[in-house]
């Protein structure tokens, strides 16, 4: 059964006071433009989602009037702050211990007088529903269980990068987050709330409760609380872990004095649960029962999981429940079960953000006519909580959370992601190049570094908004937000996912935004590109004059020089060099289409990629160029590549002529990192892909082709060229800084283009 | 006439219970008489005039199976039980009556088998001649089926399961039983899927077995045998300690075809304190062994599924005089399997073991 547990008194007055720990107005956050709630109240917790629209600030860019001669201004475009409206989905965890005043909070905010209904869902949904209509005089709307759950599941393993982990409590780095799937279904849900549900998900609404036990969440707490003299579930649990087992179960060896050799049965196996129990003389420790009974009730709902997984042929088995919900030790043990049961071959999942589940699917039931499914959403990092490990053992500052709120926000994406299409293999893929939480020395070298440069960071935030006074207090704020995210990274490195240098990075872009810092360098950006255009017609007379072999070297050069600004002279060979097979695959055929992931703006883009972009034009090439939807860092962003790409056509008949014949596309990667996750790209991105059936993909820079994408397999030739403008990564590569990376790579059993040129 | 010398014990050693199958030969020519050394006579009078030994061990008189020909001689075969925590005790009758005189050998199974090796070596200076116990329990299902003519049949079925008032033990026979799913219930549980007799597989096992019942009732309510816990449990109601499905949903919860009167979470109620204040030392008894014997019912109806068998024999000692576990399980076969499932029982429910190790002393595989 999937219920979550009714509410009995004894359980959920305990200790809490009912003050709020937080100022509410960073919890429950945008309410005076929230709509459309919804309410999941579990058996402890309640979650709250709500929906509201943010307003923010964002850098536009716009081209001036040139054919007034441009005199008015010696500036390339104009910059302009502009408000921009999107949407965000609200998530609130919080104790149902503070329930009233949550909601008493919530009504003397709530200003949009259309909403007039909240879903609700939970097993607690009927006992608060008087309470909610009274406080917020919103009709209180139950939607099935079950239902919200599989829709949020359904919706968090589609948005959020690394939501499933796999749990290993022995390993260096307990959380493995699995890559996203391109295809979610099918997959097996065991819910273990006070029972257990299977439930089988074969499409978005397509489900079926294929089965289930009376053995779950409630037996442990109802036998355990009979058992031992603990009655909170969280405690029955921190017993479990301080106990021994084997003085109350008879194992194997207990009844053979070994194994049972001839079934491959270990003498530690559990033969038979409080067996040993089964005397009227003898007195066992809380501690070993409620481990024993914790034994007992993970092994059987593994085994039956298993069976149903073997039943109906799925492999992708997720766990959810109270039961589970973030405990190291209902993970490890159930972990430990489906490992025993399956040798293997299948493995337990769990989601970072199980805990929202209900609530995200009751909030997307009474959104459908916004289509919510329609968009691509993203998390915010800036906004989110994050996992928390829940082990009191494990992490002191734990403690310190129960009785605070947990929150999870996400952002609805202008853009809707899917996979590049040229990816060899989508469910393999992984971005980035080194996972932080494995490794745990870079992971402190790019926290470190990452909190060193936050001083510089918050006086370019400044700087950038020289006419507004307040923009050192934001500045400040955003120091402080981004700091603690840091510290929580340092203590939890799990906490958002797999920890890298892109989540860094992008942390600190979302932190930036939250605090009115779209752009910090679009005025550097700016000056770059406007200095660089001036140089561009010189640059491309003089790769004209140079011979055919020469000038593929040139333009090689220059792309790497463009993306550094210490660019001194790099004598080959490089430390990636494959520079040599790439010239000679130009002798032979041109490729159909190329689409080129761009870097940064100024001598980089106008200097180092267009000539190279006009080089491949020239010989027949397509060209796809690829930029970010939004801004980070200093990387140029897809309307001042708008801009440029049109300024340079004026001066150059080859990007002229690429244009009006359409073999010269732009189009926005969906992102706003420095970095590239090429399995969340714009859709029109991956159909201009298709439809032009581009055989090359070109990254550049260190964010795209080094901390991303380095391993990245594609199905059609590539290249990637970096520079490597940090020395303990240069370092980590066996190279020094500013070591040239240039890779050019044919996929396996694509023929060599040298021999079908000859 | 078999040349096996007597006495012929059969022997399995389980985690919680030793059960002895003993036959005793009615056809002794008086040659034989004669010859039949005083320790074999005084072994034979102790067993057979006996129907309890000592403090626990009993001997099931009503499984008895009188005037059965085993290897050429006839004889009655008796089915005798102790708690393996009183092997010290048997040993030292055994050392007593000096076993060891007669045999070299004795046909043990059961993981005590090879846990106790070296304290019948020691103290009865016997020496036990070990084999497996899944190899031992089918050949003595199979052969007691066989065997078992007259009386009650040993094999046998719940008519109507679902509906109390007609349920009946309904007797079954056996003539072809391949392929089937054997399900033993002793401390833990044991499934094996048999295609023949010499062909079978342990399909997967559960640590939640009659030592799972035992102990726990031990636990809940103080009492220190089985009988006591079943006797117990009869009294009791377990809907008061487990929650059903119409506990939280009023009625049935037809979105999942779940009915009203299902189990949602065995001890579920126990979660609240006036609850647990409110219910008897009989209605835990119940709720535990009704919680046991559905997920029982539970994984076999996934093992049969995923081995596509039809036929379910459950033996074991757990259902010694247990009609309720047994009438729970032939309930939750048909009903959850729609009457595709059928659960049968076996009269020497839990002496199959030794059963099997007697035939192995006689006719070694």
């Amino acid at each position: 059964m999937a219920e979550c547990v009714r509410l009995d008194s004894s359980t959920s007055t305990h200790t809490m006071d009912k003050s709020i720990t937080l100022p509410p107005d960073e919890i429950f956050r945008n309410l005076e433009n929230a709509k459309r709630f919804a309410i999941d109240i579990g058996g402890s917790l309640t979650k709250l989602a709500y929906y509201s629209t943010v307003q923010h600030k964002v850098a536009k860019v716009r081209s001036f009037d040139h054919s007034a001669k441009e005199a008015s201004s010696d500036k390339l475009y104009e910059i302009s702050v502009q408000e921009e409206v999107t949407a965000r989905l609200h998530f609130i965890k919080f104790e149902n211990a503070y329930i009233e005043t949550c909601l008493d909070f919530i009504r003397d905010h709530l200003v949009n007088t259309e909403t007039k209904v909240i879903k609700a869902t939970g097993g607690g949904a009927h006992k608060f529903k008087e309470l909610i209509e009274r406080k917020l005089g919103l009709k209180v709307d139950k939607e099935d269980e079950m239902t919200c759950l599989i829709k949020g599941c359904n919706f968090v393993l589609r948005n959020i990068p690394h939501e499933a982990f796999v749990y290993a409590k022995h390993a260096d780095s307990e959380f493995r987050f699995q890559t996203t799937q391109p295809d979610i279904f099918p997959y097996l849900l065991v819910n273990i709330g006070s029972g257990v549900s299977i439930v089988k998900v074969e499409s978005e609404d397509k489900f079926e409760r294929i089965g289930g036990s009376s053995i779950g969440g409630g037996t442990f707490w109802g036998l355990g609380a009979l058992l031992t003299k603990t009655k909170r579930f969280d405690e029955l649990l921190q017993l479990a872990s301080k106990g021994q087992h084997t003085s109350v179960d008879m194992l194997v060896k207990d009844i053979y004095g070994g194994s049972y050799g001839s079934l491959g049965l270990t003498g530690d196996l559990i033969a038979s649960s409080f067996g040993k129990s089964a005397t009227a003389n003898k007195e066992f420790s809380q501690e070993d029962m409620a481990k024993s009974l914790l034994h007992m009730i993970s092994n059987d709902i593994g085994q039956l999981a298993c069976l149903y997984a073997k039943l109906h042929n799925l492999s992708r088995v997720y766990f959810g429940g109270f039961f589970i919900r973030g405990h190291p030790v209902t993970m490890h043990t159930i972990t430990y079960s489906i490992n025993f049961f399956t040798k293997g071959e299948v493995q337990a999942l769990f989601l970072r953000h199980e805990g929202y589940l209900g609530a995200i699917g009751a909030f997307l039931k009474g959104a459908e006519e916004d289509n919510p499914n329609q968009y691509s959403w993203g998390e915010n990092y800036a906004g989110s909580s994050g996992l928390m490990s829940v082990s009191p053992e494990m992490n002191p500052m734990q403690r310190a959370r129960s009785g605070t709120f947990d929150m999870l926000e996400m952002d609805r994406l202008e853009r809707k992601l899917v996979n590049l299409p040229l990816l060899q293999d989508p469910s393999s893929y992984i971005p980035d190049t080194v996972d932080l939480i494995e490794d745990a020395l870079a992971r402190e070298y790019w926290l470190y570094c990452f909190e060193d440069a936050l001083d510089g960071v918050v006086k370019r935030a400044v700087a950038s908004q020289p006419d507004m006074p307040e923009a050192a207090e934001r500045a400040e704020k955003f120091r402080q937000k981004y700091r603690h995210k840091l510290q929580t990274l340092r203590q939890q490195p799990f906490a958002y996912g797999s920890l890298t240098v892109r989540s860094l990075l992008d942390t600190r872009e979302h932190c930036l935004n939250e605090f009115n810092f779209p752009d910090p360098y679009s005025k550097i950006k700016q000056k770059e590109n406007d200095m660089a255009l001036k140089y561009y017609q010189k640059a491309v007379k003089s790769l004209d004059e140079l011979s055919w072999e020469e000038r593929q070297f040139a333009l090689v050069r220059g792309v790497l020089a463009g993306n550094v600004f210490d660019w001194g002279a790099k004598a080959r060979p490089w430390l990636i060099d494959s520079f040599d097979r790439w010239f000679e695959r130009l002798k032979g055929p041109p490729h159909r289409c190329a689409l080129f992931f761009v870097d940064n703006s100024g001598v980089d883009i106008i200097l180092g990629v267009m000539p190279f972009v006009r080089e491949l034009l020239s010989r027949g090439t397509e060209v796809v160029l690829a930029s970010n939807s939004g801004p980070a860092l200093n990387d140029v962003t897809n309307g001042e590549l708008q801009i440029l790409t049109e300024r340079i056509a004026a001066m150059d008949p080859v990007i002229q002529a690429g244009l009006s014949e359409d073999r010269l596309t732009l189009v926005q990667s969906g992102s706003s990192s420095p970095c590239l996750d090429l399995s969340r790209l714009d859709k029109v991105l991956a159909n201009v892909v298709r439809e032009r059936k581009t055989d090359l993909v070109i990254i550049e820079g260190m964010g795209r082709a080094i901390h991303t994408n380095y391993y990245a397999m594609l199905s059609c030739e590539s290249l990637k060229m970096a520079v490597i403008k940090n020395s303990w990564l240069a370092d980590r590569l066996g190279g020094k800084l500013f070591s040239v990376v240039f890779k050019y790579e044919v996929p396996d059993g694509q023929p060599s283009q040298d021999s079908a040129a000859s | 006439l078999s040349n096996k010398a007597f006495p012929w014990f059969g022997m399995d050693i389980g985690g919680t219970l030793v059960k002895l199958v003993y036959f005793e030969p009615k056809d002794i020519t008086a040659e034989e008489e004669q010859e039949e050394v005083e320790n074999l006579k005084s072994i034979r009078r102790y067993l057979t005039s006996n129907i309890a030994y000592g403090k626990t061990g009993i001997r099931d008189v009503h499984l008895e199976l009188p005037d059965l020909t085993l290897c050429g001689r006839t004889g009655n075969l008796h089915f005798i039980r102790f708690p393996t925590h009183d092997l010290p005790v048997f040993l030292q009758m055994v050392r007593n009556k000096h076993f060891s005189s007669l045999h070299t050998a004795l046909c043990a199974t059961g993981g005590g088998a090879y846990k106790f090796e070296s304290d019948f070596r020691k103290m009865a200076d016997l020496q036990l001649h070990k084999l497996d116990e899944l190899d031992c329990l089918i050949r003595g299902v199979l052969y007691i089926d066989s065997v078992v003519s007259s009386g009650p049949s040993e094999c046998y079925y719940f008519e109507n399961p679902t509906d109390p008032d007609l349920c009946a033990q309904k007797p079954y026979t056996l003539e072809n039983p391949y392929p089937l799913l054997l399900v033993n219930i002793g401390s833990g549980v044991s499934i094996l899927a048999v295609y023949s007799e010499n062909n079978y597989k342990r399909v997967t096992g559960t640590s939640l077995g009659g030592g799972t019942f035992l102990g726990l009732c031990c636990l809940l309510t103080g009492c220190s045998t089985f009988e006591e816990a079943l006797e117990m449990a009869s009294q009791g109601e377990s809907t008061r300690v487990d929650k059903l499905v119409r506990d939280i949903y009023g009625g049935d919860y037809e979105r999942f075809g779940l009915p009203g009167w299902a189990v949602a979470s065995s001890f579920g109620n126990m979660m609240s304190r006036e609850k647990r204040e409110s219910v008897s030392k009989e209605d835990l008894a119940r709720a535990t062994l009704v919680t046991i014997t559905n997920n029982i019912g539970s994984i076999t109806r996934m093992c049969a599924l995923n081995e596509n068998i039809e036929r379910v024999v459950f033996v074991g000692n757990f259902l010694r005089v247990n009609t309720l576990s047994m009438k729970l399980l032939a309930y939750a076969m048909d009903y959850w399997s729609k009457g595709q499932l059928k659960a049968l029982f076996l009269q020497h429910e839990g002496y199959f073991g030794a059963v099997g190790a007697l035939l192995e002393l006689l006719h070694p595989s």
